[in-house]
């Protein structure tokens, strides 16, 4: 056994170095790879597999990603594949865009999505209506990658979550994956698909440790869009949530079972189009429902699961009105304390579930 | 009685005086089954030391082939007037009437598989770009045989290698530069040709494009159709620089007398052949004019006056004066052209039957084409709880 130093030193990761003393020697024989990891391989495998594939965006290229998920790709696959651009959001979008519209298979990075507010329209009008609008007869094989949502301390104008203003629009498919298996698949899968994709990533946990299979590393895996994936079977509540909120619904959810409710938590995985198969399936195993984000409550992605259930026949089974975690109502401040608690925690999921469960 | 903005009628003066007469010189340089004639003050060059060639010409077939096209535009431009005033088409309709060389002249030195992105005012670019009359007044008027079956309408008419149409004022041009960034990459020897008028022409994301075609040198003519007025604006309200073709101190530009179609399509040649050469974008103005208002909803009379209106007609008109030239060349007779005029109403006419009777989608196609992939079993919302519709493509 490895002197704490000698770990510290070897994978500079405090994170990484709790997780070693915890687990048996059994389970750190385990694969396991990084969010981070796992979007540059998927990347790195998508530009290798079809020609068409190019990555581009701000400091993708020689600084290997402002987040260093295109770290290596340059050096590569070179100045063709993996083409910086200059600070013109508006401009490169578009070009990306157009490009794809010609036939090729663009990876478009915002360097966080706050930024694709300045290039929403090639996002919306040109990509996401073109397939409709012609008819079937200009489509755009685009995905615009990118951390979404909050980060830490960055204050309001860095912080906000795209989810739903994204997931409101038809023509794009919204991906919106948490472990590492998520994003490879799903990565992968919004490449090879001919339509326009949104690939809402989180920056918070980019370097989060996932296991990963053998058959989740292999070349050609990708998840299915559109499909949802129960993250923990239970049977006395559903937590539906996606990205960084299946995290607190994981912890809370550890939590509970110490005090007997069983959680069912539901990874959307994709926003739209939405799973709500998945979700009814699951409510009328438990009966209650509590959906989990880290966006704004109003509009949000759990107002429209409820909308869902309410129309549903998944309605009648309900034992108690569904009810929504979401980040608060406000701009998030600077200040460490105000903006923790503008952000869901698991206090707040764990208060829900009691309610509803009416514990 | 309607007082013309003097920025109105120094920009008639202004246009005015750059064209002189060029009868007298057809007649002396023209033999022998072509119309030949020089145009020197045809272009103005910014950055750039030579232009194209001042002297112009073209052959019988050629002349009669540019007539026929301009005249097919104007009357198709006519039709859809009519069309929009009965009603029989909706929202917004842009006419390109007046500017008819421009789309002539510069598809004239297209190659087959070169890529043209342009805005709203789109007609004659889509019928320029392979779409016939009918796909053309058939979308206009939302039928199933429109070149998008209905769905896109005035402003979103598509075709191999057309991007459209483009709703959004200026995203069409970082489009245009990302169809070229393609050309490249492919290593095709084609160009984008990316159109915006003198109101697109202050987008922030035009000159986005421009930095970023001239970059990493994309195969890109970014031309401006500047017919006087952005909207209701004349450019000398909208632009603190209204030399369009100088508006990039690092890309080369050339203004082009928009009106004459050899010209046109002298200078597109140029322009093409700097742009496949690897020599990165090139920027053109053509320097035209609409007859019509800027929509159907705009008369075009209170921001200009009728006489101006009238006077481009009988001084620049971009089809009678080449019309002239012709006849004045002894490359075709009056005669020839009436018969070409008969074509062309006969080819409107049938191509408005079409657009008037044809039928429209069924309504059910309204939830179709969304995604060209839906996975199985993808279901759509309609308007209600209980509308919803299952769809495979």
């Amino acid at each position: 056994m490895k002197s704490v130093k000698d770990l510290v030193k070897a994978h500079g990761s405090i994170i990484l170095l709790r997780r070693s003393l915890s687990l048996t020697p059994r389970a750190l024989a385990e694969k396991t790879i990084t969010i981070r990891e796992a979007i540059t391989q998927a990347m790195d495998e998508e530009i290798t597999r079809d020609d068409r594939v190019f990555l581009m965006g701000e400091e993708v290229a020689q600084y290997d990603g402002a987040y260093k998920m295109s770290k290596g790709l340059w050096k590569k696959h070179g100045d063709k594949r993996i083409v910086d651009t200059p600070i013109t959001e508006m401009g490169f979008a578009g070009i990306a865009t157009g490009a794809a519209m010609a036939g090729l298979r663009p990876i478009c990075e915002f360097m966080t999505f706050n930024f694709s507010m300045q290039a929403i329209d090639h996002v919306i009008n040109s990509a996401a209506k073109t397939y409709y609008m012609s008819s079937g007869k200009v489509k755009v094989p685009i995905v615009f990658r990118g951390p979404n949502g909050a980060a830490a301390g960055v204050a309001a104008q860095h912080s906000q979550d795209y989810s739903t203003w994204y997931s409101q629009c038809p023509g794009l498919k919204v991906i919106a994956p948490y472990s590492a298996e998520d994003c490879r698949g799903l990565l992968k899968a919004a490449v090879r698909d001919d339509d326009p994709v949104v690939f809402l990533e989180n920056e918070l946990i980019y370097g989060q440790q996932f296991p990963i299979s053998d058959e989740a590393l292999s070349a050609d895996f990708v998840l299915p869009i559109g499909k949802g994936k129960i993250e923990r079977e239970g049977k006395h509540v559903t937590l539906a949530s996606y990205s960084i909120g299946i995290k607190i619904c994981l912890e809370a959810a550890k939590e509970l079972e110490q005090n007997g409710i069983d959680c069912e938590v539901i990874n959307l995985r994709t926003l739209r189009p939405l799973d709500e198969d998945i979700i009814k399936t699951s409510v009328k195993k438990t009966h209650h429902l509590v959906t989990v984000e880290f966006g704004w409550p109003q509009c949000s992605i759990g107002a429209e699961i409820i909308a869902r259930i309410c129309e549903s026949d998944a309605f009648d089974y309900l034992d108690a009105p569904p009810i929504r975690v979401t980040g608060a109502d406000v701009p998030l401040a600077y200040a460490k304390t105000l903006e923790q608690n503008s952000m869901p925690q698991v206090p707040n999921v764990l208060k829900s579930v009691k309610k509803v469960l009416n514990k | 009685m309607l007082r013309l903005q003097p920025n109105g009628r120094q920009l008639l003066q202004q246009q005015q005086q750059t064209f002189p007469t060029v009868v007298s010189t057809i007649r002396k340089a023209s033999s022998g089954g072509t119309l030949e004639y020089d145009s020197p003050k045809a272009y103005k060059l910014h950055m750039l030391e030579q232009g194209p060639s001042t002297h112009v010409s073209c052959n019988r077939e050629e002349g009669l082939d540019f007539y026929k096209k301009m005249q097919v535009v104007r009357r198709m431009e006519a039709s859809a007037n009519n069309m929009y005033k009965s009603k029989l088409i909706r929202g917004f309709c842009h006419l390109y009437s007046g500017q008819e060389a421009v789309c002539v002249g510069m598809k004239a030195a297209m190659d087959k598989n070169d890529s043209l992105i342009t805005a709203y005012r789109a007609h004659g670019w889509t019928f320029m770009m392979g779409v016939p009359v009918t796909g053309v007044l058939a979308e206009l008027t939302g039928r199933k045989t429109g070149c998008a079956e209905g769905r896109g309408g005035s402003m979103h008419m598509y075709a191999p290698n057309f991007y459209g149409g483009n709703g959004i004022v200026g995203a069409q041009v970082p489009l245009g530069a990302g169809v070229a960034f393609a050309h490249k990459y492919r290593g095709e020897s084609n160009v984008c040709v990316a159109l915006y008028g003198d109101g697109a022409a202050n987008q922030g994301q035009v000159f986005e494009a421009f930095n970023m075609a001239k970059l990493w040198s994309l195969p890109c003519i970014f031309v401006c159709e500047n017919n006087g007025y952005g909207m209701g604006t004349s450019t000398q309200r909208a632009s603190a620089n209204p030399n369009f073709y100088t508006r990039c101190e690092y890309i080369p530009g050339i203004w082009v007398d928009g009106m004459d179609v050899l010209a046109v399509r002298e200078a597109t040649r140029f322009a093409r052949d700097w742009c496949t050469s690897g020599k990165g974008p090139m920027i053109m103005e053509m320097a035209t004019y609409r007859y019509f208002g800027h929509s159907m909803s705009d008369p075009g009379t209170s921001y200009r006056t009728r006489e101006e209106i009238q006077d481009v007609r009988k001084s620049r008109d971009p089809i009678t004066s080449f019309r002239e030239k012709v006849v004045q060349a002894n490359l075709a007779t009056e005669e020839e052209f009436k018969n070409i005029d008969n074509e062309v109403k006969k080819i409107i006419e049938d191509a408005e039957n079409h657009a008037q009777n044809d039928p429209e989608l069924h309504v059910d196609e309204l939830y179709s084409h969304v995604y060209s992939n839906p996975p199985p079993g993808f279901k759509i919302r309609g308007c209600d709880n209980f509308t919803y519709k299952e769809i495979s493509k």
